[in-house]
């Protein structure tokens, strides 16, 4: 993002002296430029200019020669003594110079150098001191550009153009002593990537008074633009195949210098500048582009001229042909990809660029181009955002073209660019000038006055929001302004003496593309007049009904867990396509169909769960792993299934339009499309289910845990649940496994021991158990209404125990549930009390004992009351399971 | 004891001593059982002062009275004193008793092992009941999401930078193509991982009817690798309200009231311009608060601003009569500022320490 060097910015807009960069900031922050970081140069201390006055070579034992310099650093520096040798060359100073040591051979005395003194510290921590080296005491040292960190170059130490005197502060010089200002730019200030577009948001922020230096005719003047001619270097813009019925160019200024002199340098002040905005000088030519592109905002191209053949034709690629750009890449292009090409073999037959994006390696300047063509087009953001994307390119051409730049400026780049060639590499500007321009105005909106202020919340005047959006440099009329003050009738019935608000007509500026519509303009008098404006005031909703059941229900599920000891986790969706081998899920289980992401964070995990137990495993190995052995943890999430389509594939579904509401029947499809994802609970228990302490005894988690979670749940949420034995479901063990139905058969779940090799293969202690639950069909199959609540009976209650010897085969819960029904209505609870086997009952017999209070409504019971409730069952549970009552 | 000697009931001397006698064995009697044998020693059949009493029968009738009285109020007072003995006796064994039965009750009990719910998820339970407080509801809507819903309804163009693979986990396409290559990874069927818990606005403006003030907490996903400050898989809450006449004005209150909630009575926020497809004006949102780590100051919250009207448009709205607000805010964000959780990894991990500690 954009880095705003101070004295640059100084140039458009008057910033205070003094003014930091964290100040700065904070004037921009107000209008949402926001401070992305602050640069500083990393050096600090003396660091001066100084003029060399001895080079004497002194060769080394090592074989390395090493260069003994006497250096005026300015009579403010100089040492208090004279360095040993200082006697040699004769010198009019009325002070000593300094004595230091320098292993590079790229200057020569009379060269002026930057210095650093004995406290100054470079880039990296790197403190200089006088020390003693080579024989030499050196005091300080001569730098080169890599450690200022000013470029790679290490060769060779810097030697300044247009030096200032000896002892002059070089930190300023170089632009060292600068703290620079890195901002964020929202995708709708395309302009802020311009030192002109961050000054007019100062100017905004802080009323400063601001000079736009991209405008075609400044403020009261004609332009002063060279014409078109006719006679300049062909182009032709030919795009057949335009993006949303948007050329691709519509805006093509080519330029052309002459005798430009190739070794000219770039001056110390622009290559100062560029570097401080985070671009390296590269040639005048190319810094001069680049600089002025950092500047207005428009990117440029230089051409070698004499590598044209004209003429330049702005083409869409075919698909197939082939560019090495800049960075040496060779790319195949797209037939989406806009071109610049020229006409060496016919029209467009040779492809020089990426249009906005980046010029091709053929037809590049180099140190022998006398004579160039600068190119300053606009081009469609669109078309440029995804040449950029396609081929991973986000050049700084591309990231100012997709965000949209002002089509008023290749122009006035281009002159710029001419200039400055002109100036300082000595070339000269033809006559001819190149500019296509098919361009359109921006059309006028119209404008609500009131508009603003409704939305806002903040009484603005009419005048205030035409002033603002004036100053933005959009032009306003102010359309039936005579109304302004007129009474309407309704402002009169109402009895309140009312301003029907003026309709604005509202020409956005030409660098200002984001504003099409009046909320666009309504958010710009906003912000202008500032967010800090609008008041604070709380709307009433209307009542609301709190609380769903359903998010009620799913509440209380995960409070209750956690009040029986459970702790609540939540773990990543993502998981390995093995972890269903280590589950033992049988290869045509439903839960290996899963959601496939295309760019997964880590290429071992793109799947997306289809249980909850698969993610959630991962989160007891790693709390086990830490030592916390007695574990109880339970996560609420949602998992995905694949949607149901023809042949396994998803259906398709339409990508309705923006702004516009879909049709019904798009609606559904874009519904239907998404996957079903029901939300699960499950929960992993291991080690000690009760802790041991002092007064009880540690008791290990066990497959009737996980049951009893899951009757838990449904009871709170009033569902009946029916358990079978599921000796086929993995990862649990096939004997310690029960499925858990609604009463129309739906399965809502399973619980029970993991099965030793699932354990085993996921790391998990021996005999961990583990439920899992749809939560989902358990919401939905909780009863809405209210219970409706048995009167209570007073009379006293009668106990029964019953013991019923039956197969081992026979289901507990199959013969509690006889024994309930045979019980009948004087039942009031029975429950199952002990289980036991033993020889006296037979191989193959177990006894369970049930223990039941009977009560009535209306009566004491009596003895044959009891006697007949046990008959019942007896000769019941007898019938259906051939049980006997136990002797 | 001293081997008795009946009195005469005559004789005041030898019925005093006699009683003074039983008192002094009642009074030394230390415990239960040696009041009972003292009580019987001295008001049994065979003691003095039952003998002399009996012996009152054989006297001549002028004398019996005097006898009478003499004997009947020393057994009485003896009688008196058993019975005040006993009573201090129980009491005295009652204490002790209780005494034994002593427990240390400082000793933690564990019986059962101790739970605690996530604390990401108690913060949204949290926010939940502060909009529903104010009278809002909550929605929810799906994880894997339909682009449509995630982009284009909240006015994302297909161009937008948001839909490129760097941001969003788009679906694979489910014939089994790869995405290589694809500018539009979205296209083959169009899913992706929520980016924000914004297509709950498009959900709710086309379910639901007019006015909407609703909240909603939820996951989310974008494609950042974890490392202190970032997960891939994140919570926000969405606010949407939509109504004739709300203002940004009323977007601010809302956010001040959520603040001081969330932060205390002196939170408050800031507005500073900012971009999002879905709103205009928009804003990036600072929190103040006291308690802030490091000292009271600003830091970033959250997203809001306007409606946009494109967005009203898409859910069948008309933005010339309604116009609303949003803004969206982190929840792991939110816990960390006010709990000062420095590193991300702790929150997400499923360490059940941390749950717990939240618990506390």
């Amino acid at each position: 993002m954009p880095l705003i060097p101070l004295p640059w910015l100084r140039e458009h807009v008057d910033v205070p002296a003094g003014t930091t960069a964290e100040q700065l900031a904070a004037d921009l922050v107000r209008v949402g430029l926001e401070e992305e970081t602050i640069h500083t140069s990393g050096v600090t201390g003396p660091l001066v200019v100084g003029r060399v006055l001895l080079v004497r070579p002194e060769e080394q034992k090592n074989g390395k020669t090493i260069n003994w310099c006497l250096v005026d650093v300015g009579a403010e520096h100089a040492p208090e003594a004279a360095p040993e040798g200082a006697d040699e060359p004769a010198t009019c100073l009325t002070y000593h110079p300094r004595g230091i040591v320098c292993g590079a051979h790229n200057f020569a005395a009379g060269d002026s150098v930057v210095v650093a003194l004995s406290g100054a510290v470079l880039p990296g921590d790197f403190a200089i001191a006088s020390r003693k080296t080579y024989g030499h005491i050196s005091d300080g040292m001569i730098c080169s550009a890599k450690e200022l960190g000013l470029g790679e170059d290490h060769d060779g130490i810097i030697v300044l153009d247009d030096p200032p005197a000896p002892g002059a502060d070089a930190l300023t010089l170089l632009g060292l002593a600068e703290e620079v200002l890195e901002i964020n730019v929202t995708p709708d200030r395309g302009y802020c990537f311009s030192m002109r577009g961050v000054a007019r948001e100062y100017a905004h922020s802080t009323g400063a008074s601001f000079t736009d230096p991209g405008l075609v005719a400044p403020a009261g003047s004609a332009s002063r633009l060279p014409a078109a001619t006719g006679d300049g270097f062909a182009i032709e813009l030919a795009d057949d195949a335009p993006i949303h019925d948007v050329p691709g160019c519509d805006r093509f200024v080519a330029r052309i210098v002459r005798g430009i002199d190739p070794a000219a340098p770039t001056p110390d002040w622009m290559a100062t500048r560029l570097r401080q905005a985070g671009m390296r000088p590269i040639s005048l030519t190319v810094d001069v582009t680049n600089y002025v592109m950092l500047d207005l905002g428009q990117p440029l191209h230089a051409y070698d001229l004499a590598t044209l053949a004209a003429p330049i034709v702005v083409r869409r690629a075919q698909a197939g042909e082939k560019l090495t750009t800049l960075d040496d890449a060779t790319r195949t292009l797209d037939a989406g990809d806009l071109l610049i090409t020229d006409s060496p073999e016919g029209n467009g037959s040779r492809v020089l660029g990426l249009a906005g994006v980046m010029g091709g390696a053929e037809t590049e300047v180099s140190a022998a181009t006398t004579d160039v063509l600068i190119e300053a087009a606009h081009f469609d953001p669109i078309t440029v955002a995804r040449t950029a994307r396609r081929h991973k390119l986000p050049s700084e051409a591309a990231k100012r073209f997709e965000r949209g730049v002002d089509p008023m400026l290749p122009a006035v780049a281009a002159q710029r660019v001419v200039d400055l060639l002109v100036e300082l590499a000595g070339g000269t500007a033809d006559t001819a000038v190149t500019d296509v321009n098919r361009t359109t105005a921006p059309e006028p909106i119209a404008l609500d006055a009131s508009l603003p202020g409704r939305t806002a919340g903040v009484e603005y005047t009419p005048e205030a929001v035409a002033e603002t959006l004036r100053s933005l440099g959009a032009e306003v009329v102010t359309e039936d302004s005579e109304q302004i003050g007129e009474h309407t009738g309704e402002a009169e019935a109402s009895g309140r003496r009312a301003r029907r608000a003026p309709r604005l007509q509202v020409t956005p500026p030409s660098w200002r593309s984001d504003l099409r519509v009046p909320a666009d303009l309504t958010e710009e008098v906003i912000r202008l007049q500032g967010y800090d404006q609008v008041p604070s005031v709380l709307p009433s909703a209307p009542a609301g009904r709190g609380l769903t059941l359903r998010q009620r229900s799913r509440r209380r599920a995960a409070d209750l867990l956690a009040d029986v000891g459970l702790v609540q986790v939540l773990t990543y969706p993502f998981v390995a396509p093995g972890r269903r081998d280590e589950l033992g899920l049988p290869a045509e289980d439903s839960r290996r169909r899963s959601v496939r992401l295309a760019n997964p964070l880590s290429e071992a995990q793109p799947l997306l769960r289809t249980s909850v137990l698969e993610t959630l495993v991962d989160a007891a190995v790693r709390n086990i792993g830490r030592g916390l052995t007695d574990l109880a943890i339970y996560e609420i999430g949602s998992v995905t299934h694949p949607a149901a389509g023809v042949d396994g594939h998803s259906p398709r579904s339409p990508l309705p339009a923006l702004g516009e509401r879909p049709s019904d029947a798009d609606l559904d499809a874009v519904r239907g499309a998404v996957p079903d994802q029901p939300l699960h609970l499950a929960a992993v228990l291991a080690g000690n289910r009760v802790p041991g302490s002092v007064h009880t005894d540690a008791r290990v988690a066990d497959h009737a845990d996980a049951i009893d979670l899951v009757h838990r749940v449904a009871e709170l949420l009033r569902v009946p649940l029916t358990v079978t034995a599921d000796a086929e479901r993995a990862p649990w063990h096939p004997g310690r496994c029960a499925r858990f139905s609604l009463a129309d058969g739906t399965v809502v779940g399973w619980a029970g021991e993991l099965a030793p090799k699932a354990t085993q293969a996921l790391d998990l202690p021996a005999r961990t158990v583990a439920m899992e639950v749809d939560l989902g069909l358990l919401l939905e199959a909780a009863p809405t209404q209210p219970t409706q609540f048995r009167a209570i009976s007073t009379f006293p209650a009668a106990k029964e125990d019953i013991a019923l010897v039956v197969s081992d085969d026979v289901a507990a819960a199959d013969l509690l549930a006889t024994v309930r029904e045979g019980a009948g209505e004087l039942a009031e609870e029975v429950r199952l009390f002990d289980s036991y086997r033993g020889e006296s009952l037979g191989e193959g017999r177990v006894s369970l004992a049930f223990s039941l209070r009977l009560r009535a409504a209306d009566r004491t019971l009596t003895a044959e009351d009891s006697a007949k409730v046990r008959d019942a069952v007896v000769a019941l549970a007898g019938q259906r399971h051939g049980a006997e009552l136990r002797s | 004891m001293s081997t008795p000697e009946v009195p005469s009931p005559l004789d005041p001397d030898g019925v005093g001593a006699a009683l003074e006698a039983a008192l002094a064995d009642i009074a030394a009697a230390s415990d239960l059982d040696e009041l009972k044998a003292a009580r019987i020693s001295h008001t049994g059949d065979k003691s003095p002062l039952a003998l002399a009493n009996r012996e009152i029968g054989s006297l001549a009738p002028a004398d019996k009275a005097t006898a009478g009285k003499l004997v009947g109020q020393s057994r009485g007072r003896l009688n008196k004193a058993i019975a005040a003995r006993q009573v201090e006796l129980e009491a005295e064994r009652d204490a002790q008793v209780l005494r034994t039965e002593a427990v240390d009750v400082t000793v933690p009990p564990q019986r059962i092992a101790r739970g605690a719910r996530h604390p990401l998820d108690v913060v949204m339970d949290e926010v939940a009941d502060f909009f529903v407080g104010m009278g809002w509801e909550i929605a929810e809507g799906p994880e894997l999401e339909h682009e449509w819903f995630n982009f284009d309804a909240l006015n994302f163009g297909p161009d937008h930078p948001a839909r490129q693979m760097q941001d969003t986990f788009f679906v694979a396409p489910s014939d089994g193509s790869t995405l290589d290559g694809v500018l539009d990874p979205g296209s083959a069927d169009h899913l992706v991982l929520r980016t924000h818990t914004s297509p709950v606005q498009a959900r709710t403006l086309l379910e639901r009817d007019l006015p909407v003030y609703i909240a909603c907490p939820g996951k989310v996903f974008r494609t950042d690798e974890l490392d202190a400050t970032h997960t891939p898989v994140f919570h926000q809450v969405e606010g949407l309200a939509v109504d004739k006449g709300l203002t940004m004005a009323n977007l601010t209150g809302v956010l001040d009231h959520f603040a001081r909630a969330m932060f205390g009575p002196e939170a408050k926020t800031r507005l500073r311009p900012s971009f999002f497809p879905f709103t205009e004006p928009s804003a990036e949102m600072d929190l103040w608060f006291p308690a802030k780590k490091g000292g009271p100051g600003w830091i970033e919250w959250g997203g809001c601003g306007m409606v946009n009207p494109n967005v009203l448009r898409a859910c069948g709205v008309d933005p010339e009569v309604y116009s609303g607000f949003a803004f969206g805010m982190g929840i792991e964000r939110t816990l960390m500022l006010r709990h000062g959780i420095e590193d991300m990894h702790d929150i997400i991990e499923g360490d059940i320490r941390f749950s717990r500690e939240g618990a506390r």
